[in-house]
């Protein structure tokens, strides 16, 4: 791409795009069943010094009436994917002849504190994973079952199951080491412009939260609450699918659901979040 | 200006459907008339003890959350008059609801009036109506 | 019987006599409303749960019609009185014919 052509055009689509009115993040504070805390508002990580004072959780930049689908996890409409998953989770299937429960006696509760350090990378081969990585991967090779499709909703109840197990806890994922290579791949996507629109990640979710792109609020684009539950779709959304929804919106040619550069950005993107709440199943419009 | 045979009737035309419709407001909804009229018998609802509870805006008209509460009332109908098909629930109360009140979520197509009409005991209705934005979204829609 | 289709239901454990109880249900259901239209300009079939009702010991709390309009995953939150010990029956009535029952008691002191 040439970049200062890029930077020209999409400088002139942000003019557009930006309305005069501000309209930060709600005052609102987040508790869940009236017993768990969530902190929708951090200081921003040491990696984003000079680009974010603060972290917003996106449940901040919603209505009111969406806020409180979230509050109760009766009102919360992912918790029947939730549900279903859990049931999956004792149920055998594959030549194997297991269920989840079979190796994982504690049942999803053994997975506390997971959910706050995906993704990450994997000692064993030094691959960067993400939950739906770890999933599959119990299915194929110790159940012996089908691998299940990214984005279903079978997928991600499961994934909204397991962090659900780390909710309230601070996200802390490792962006050194092993993983620095991962992040920094990652970072480098959140600033490329993407598509005929030429938008990066960061035109929107960095240099534009908090105003309104037509009549939506922009958040920080945090992913703590995925996999997110959307009256858009009325169903749970996995990250990725955010993500290609984004990229597909600028009219690009967009990365697979479960593609490498998918993980690199999940990495680099719930660092952003680094401090924030696990959320998940969040609910948004 | 002297009237022809068809202008005469045109107007007439007119005039009736004017005289039928129970609010002038259901003029341009064919469907809407019907259906009302199905409930109140074409009687015009009045205005009495009924709440209806809408967001003024909402975020995505696939799931916006209402609530209707009309004391005493032995049904509730809900109508969104700007769907294609504007019956959106009836709720009749049983002798154990401890109050003629209820929430659901519904859809809305487009930015519109939604309308609750209650039939009280006496067999009078009672209306009460909100607007409601529906916003398009960000990039997606 | 429309696949995955599952209840929930939150009603207080416990309650003194005549009190006023909240009540809500969910149910997993698409609500397909018979306006839209597949990949092949074809009309997709109205599906959707028709009818809703509650009861407690066989007397009736609430009955509600739902049309195509109401949302995806259809939710309901209304009071009841309970006069004495006993159980609410739930019951959703699907287009296909099937219907989908649960049941929950309360003590009542």
């Amino acid at each position: 791409m040439n970049k200062t052509k890029a930077l020209a055009t999409g400088g002139a689509i942000l003019a557009l795009l930006a309305v005069p009115a501000f309209a930060g993040p709600d005052e609102d504070s987040l508790v869940i069943n009236g017993e768990t805390e969530i902190v929708t508002e951090a200081p921003a990580p040491a990696h984003l010094e000079g680009v974010l004072d603060t972290i917003y959780s996106g449940w901040r930049f919603r209505s009111d009436d969406t806020q409180a689908l979230e509050m109760d996890d009766f009102d919360n409409p992912a918790m029947l994917a939730v549900d279903a998953a859990a049931a999956t989770f004792e149920t055998v299937d594959g030549a194997a002849g297991k269920s989840c429960a079979s190796c994982h006696e504690g049942g999803p509760e053994s997975f506390a504190g997971l959910g706050a350090v995906m993704p990450k990378v994997r000692e064993s081969d030094g691959k960067l994973v993400v939950m739906e990585d770890i999933i599959n991967e119990c299915r194929t090779e110790r159940m012996q079952a089908e691998e299940w499709k990214w984005s279903s909703q079978t997928m991600q109840g499961m994934v909204a199951l397991i962090r659900l197990q780390s909710r309230g806890m601070p996200v802390d994922v490792a962006i050194d080491g092993p993983a620095q290579s991962f992040w920094d791949q990652g970072k480098e996507m959140y600033y490329t412009r993407f598509g005929q629109l030429e938008l990066s990640c960061a035109n929107c979710h960095e240099d534009n939260w908090g105003n309104m792109i037509r009549a939506d609020h922009l958040s920080q684009g945090q992913i703590n609450g995925f996999p997110t539950y959307r009256f858009n779709t009325t169903g749970l959304v996995s990250v990725h699918n955010r993500f290609r929804g984004c990229i597909r919106d600028t009219m690009a040619e967009t990365f697979a659901e479960g593609s490498d550069e998918f993980r690199a950005l999940e990495l680099y993107v719930a660092s952003r979040g680094n401090g924030l709440s696990v959320e998940s199943p969040a609910v948004r419009q | 200006m002297e009237l022809t045979r068809r202008q005469t009737l045109i107007a007439g035309i007119g005039a009736a459907a004017a005289m039928v419709l129970p609010i002038r407001a259901f003029a341009q909804d064919a469907p809407m008339v019907g259906e009302l009229a199905e409930f109140t018998g074409g009687a015009e609802p009045g205005t009495g003890d009924i709440t209806l509870t809408a967001p003024e805006i909402a975020e995505n008209g696939n799931t916006v959350p209402i609530e209707v509460s009309a004391p005493g009332a032995a049904e509730i109908r809900v109508y969104a008059l700007g769907n294609p098909v504007p019956g959106v629930a009836a709720f009749t109360f049983g002798p154990l609801a401890a109050s003629q009140a209820a929430s659901t979520r519904i859809r809305l197509a487009t930015t519109q009036e939604v309308l609750a009409v209650a039939k009280l005991q006496d067999g009078s209705f009672i209306a009460d109506r909100k607007e409601v934005k529906v916003t398009i979204g960000g990039c997606g829609g | 019987m429309a696949e995955g289709v599952k209840p929930r239901v939150k009603v207080p454990k416990s309650a003194s006599a005549g009190e006023a109880v909240t009540i809500k249900t969910l149910i997993s259901h698409q609500m397909e409303s018979g306006q839209r239209k597949d990949s092949d300009g074809n009309v997709i079939p109205r599906s959707i749960i028709n009818r809703f009702t509650c009861d407690f010991n066989g007397q009736n709390v609430i009955d509600v019609v739902l049309a195509p309009a109401i949302s995806t995953n259809p939710y309901f939150e209304f009071d009841a009185t309970v006069p004495e010990s006993g159980e609410f029956t739930f019951t959703w009535y699907d287009d296909d014919g099937s219907t989908y029952t649960d049941t929950q008691s309360i003590e009542v002191s």
